[in-house]
């Protein structure tokens, strides 16, 4: 079967004052049609980089320097980045959603002009209807009255109703594919909660597919179908969201599962990652995370990097040389 | 399609609205002065649109037998040495005074905004190639920059229009590139690359309006600054010709009187002191009302 989009070897260097900078080197991954999958990693690993990729949207000193993202069967990387081709992709067949809902809507602009801005350039809209569609979306993020609150300002609205305001724009051409990154850092618990349902089942509606960017295991543990584990610029697990929670296979996302709440585990403390993630201009040529594993063996030490390898599972491969299953007990403590 | 249950924010989390042109007019208002200023504003508008209904006499109607007459209910302001009505030269020079200040302030935003915004925009070599002659521009003061130009174009309403235009860009398109670089970076932007949109377009309909507030508040502040350039320009003899009035060439001509009939040079000296006063007091009010800190505040 054909994927909607398949991702291959994709890099990204940026080229900073201390050296070359590889904030994603060689990051595979696919989406089907309306499939949800999650992107875990902590601050720096280049989750969101990667999606910027997908976009083309890198700004110096950035730049995308290998790989290939196969979209509905071409390779959007060969068009241009400012060009037609790309423009007409963004927003209107791949859709993002950033991080800050309190700085990703323009304070001068109201509501109608910001969101029926994609709606008249990629659907051809006029401007009533433009305006007509606009409204319908705000009702369907559960915007309140959106007749009356669509001429509003953004420093009117809520972060939680911003957030559903970005929502309703990344949707609002019928896109295939929806990026949130990090969708909900900003928010308190409970909007997130909210939003998380309300993105879910936009998506399903639309029937777009949506990549959910996150170094929160919690957030896509319920909604992503699979799941990819970054660190250092790197795939280092994949899997069924299943699989990953159940059979974690690489130390990183064992840590990550480690250093999460959890319900049944009541009166544990939670046990974190030791150490730092690894400078990204100096990466040394074995497994970078080493220097913070708790399983590394000699092997580790002296072999190059891993590269990712099945496991049995569906799906499952992970960058790792030790078979932490037979190491010790390896599910969450 | 499949119908699904989406939870309506609640109306709590709806923020009290404010009408923000409300709020602008109460802070604007709030300080007398300001009236004052609107005032005088007013009346100069007034007077340079309908000047010649106005005034009694022509601008330049010699009437060497009341020369150099003292006010009186013939001449309000009295006349100078050729007996040309002074009130009546004054009403003209007003008429002066605005279309320099305007032509120059508006002339000089736009292209000193279309210059900083892709200064900004581009940044690189476009930017320091832009940046730094605006740099070299603005090394000269802006009366001597002016003087310089005057005296190369020549006398007359156009060429001062244009040395002063030349004077006061390098102002806005430092202005203009600093709030590009600044708005650029906002994440509403990069949402707006998501969605497709191209370069021109968030330049227009997203950089620009952003950078309206502070871009209102140099408009109005240096028209003032503008009419006080022409008047010294005018003043040092190489500003307005005439048959044109402008204050600055009458302060030049009543100097020479000043201690025999010293309202020549007087009046027009305190309308230029009253015009430039009030757009420098708009143009702080304007400043302090659209000050984003006050955004949403009652």
């Amino acid at each position: 079967m054909e994927r909607l989009l398949e991702v291959k070897d994709l890099k990204t260097y940026f080229n900073t004052d201390d050296g070359l900078l590889k904030a994603v080197d060689g990051v595979s991954f696919y989406v089907d049609e309306q499939e949800i999958i999650g992107v875990v990693g902590e601050s720096g690993c280049g989750k969101t980089v990667t999606q910027l990729s997908v976009m083309q949207l890198i700004a110096r000193p950035g730049k995308i320097v290998g790989g290939e993202v196969i979209f509905e069967g071409r390779d959007i990387l060969k068009y241009k980045p400012h060009g037609e081709e790309m423009r007409a992709i963004r927003g209107g067949k791949i859709a993002m959603i950033f991080q800050e809902p309190m700085t990703s809507l323009n304070p001068v602009l109201t509501l109608n002009q910001q969101l029926s801005e994609s709606l008249m350039l990629h659907l051809k809209m006029n401007k009533e209807d433009a305006r007509k569609r606009a409204i319908e979306l705000l009702r369907l993020v559960g915007i309140p009255s959106p007749e009356a609150r669509i001429d509003d300002y953004p420093h009117q609205f809520s972060g939680g109703m911003r957030q559903r305001v970005m929502i309703a724009m990344g949707l609002s051409c019928n896109p295939k594919i929806l990026i949130a990154d990090e969708p909900t850092t900003a928010l308190d618990v409970t909007t997130q909660a909210q939003l998380l349902e309300l993105m879910t089942e936009m998506v399903e509606r639309f029937r777009s597919s949506l990549i959910i960017v996150t170094h929160n295991l919690g957030v896509v543990a319920r909604y992503a179908k699979r799941i990819y584990i970054m660190y250092a610029g790197k795939i280092v697990e994949e899997g069924t969201c299943k699989e990953i929670f159940k059979h974690p296979r690489h130390p990183y996302t064992i840590g990550l599962l480690n250093s999460v709440p959890r319900l049944d585990t009541v009166g544990k403390r939670l046990v974190p990652i030791e150490g730092l993630p690894p400078n990204l201009t100096n990466m040394p040529d074995y497994c970078a995370f080493l220097p913070r594993c708790p399983y590394k063996t000699e092997k580790c030490r002296t072999s190059p990097m891993p590269d990712l390898r099945d496991v049995p599972g569906e799906g499952h491969r992970v960058r790792c040389y030790v078979d932490i299953a037979e190491v010790d007990n390896v599910t969450v403590k | 399609m499949p119908e699904a249950k989406v939870i309506v924010a609640k109306e709590a989390d709806v923020e009290p609205r404010i009408n923000e042109w409300k709020r602008f007019c109460r802070v604007f208002l709030a300080r007398k002065i300001i009236w004052l200023a609107l005032f005088v504003i007013a009346l100069l508008l007034f007077t340079a649109v309908f000047g010649p209904w106005l005034a009694p006499y022509k601008p330049n109607e010699q009437n060497l037998a009341d020369s150099m007459a003292p006010p009186s209910r013939k001449h309000l302001l009295g006349t100078d040495r050729l007996g040309i009505d002074t009130f009546s030269r004054l009403i003209y020079g007003a008429r002066t005074a605005l279309i320099v200040g305007v032509a120059t302030s508006f002339t000089s935003a736009i292209v000193g905004t279309l210059l900083g915004m892709v200064a900004g925009f581009m940044g690189g070599v476009v930017n320091t190639v832009i940046m730094r002659f605006m740099d070299a521009l603005m090394g000269f003061p802006m009366i001597v920059l002016a003087l310089l130009l005057a005296g190369v174009l020549g006398s007359g309403m156009l060429n001062i229009i244009i040395a002063l235009t030349v004077a006061n860009v390098p102002g806005y398109t430092r202005l203009m590139c600093g709030m590009t670089l600044s708005v650029k970076e906002n994440d509403y932007i990069m949402a707006q690359r998501s969605i497709g949109s191209s370069s021109f377009r968030i330049l227009a309909k997203h950089i620009f309006p952003n950078t309206l507030q502070p871009m209102v508040v140099m408009l109005t502040t240096s028209l003032g600054g503008i009419i006080l350039a022409e008047a010294s320009l005018s003043f040092l003899g190489i500003g307005i010709v005439p048959p044109d009035v402008a204050w600055g060439s009458m302060v030049a001509d009543g100097y020479k009187y000043l201690q025999t009939n010293p309202i020549l040079s007087f009046a027009p000296g305190i309308c230029i002191m009253l015009v430039v006063f009030s757009f420098n007091i708009i143009g702080d009010g304007l400043r302090d009302a659209l000050d984003p800190r006050l955004r949403g505040t009652l």
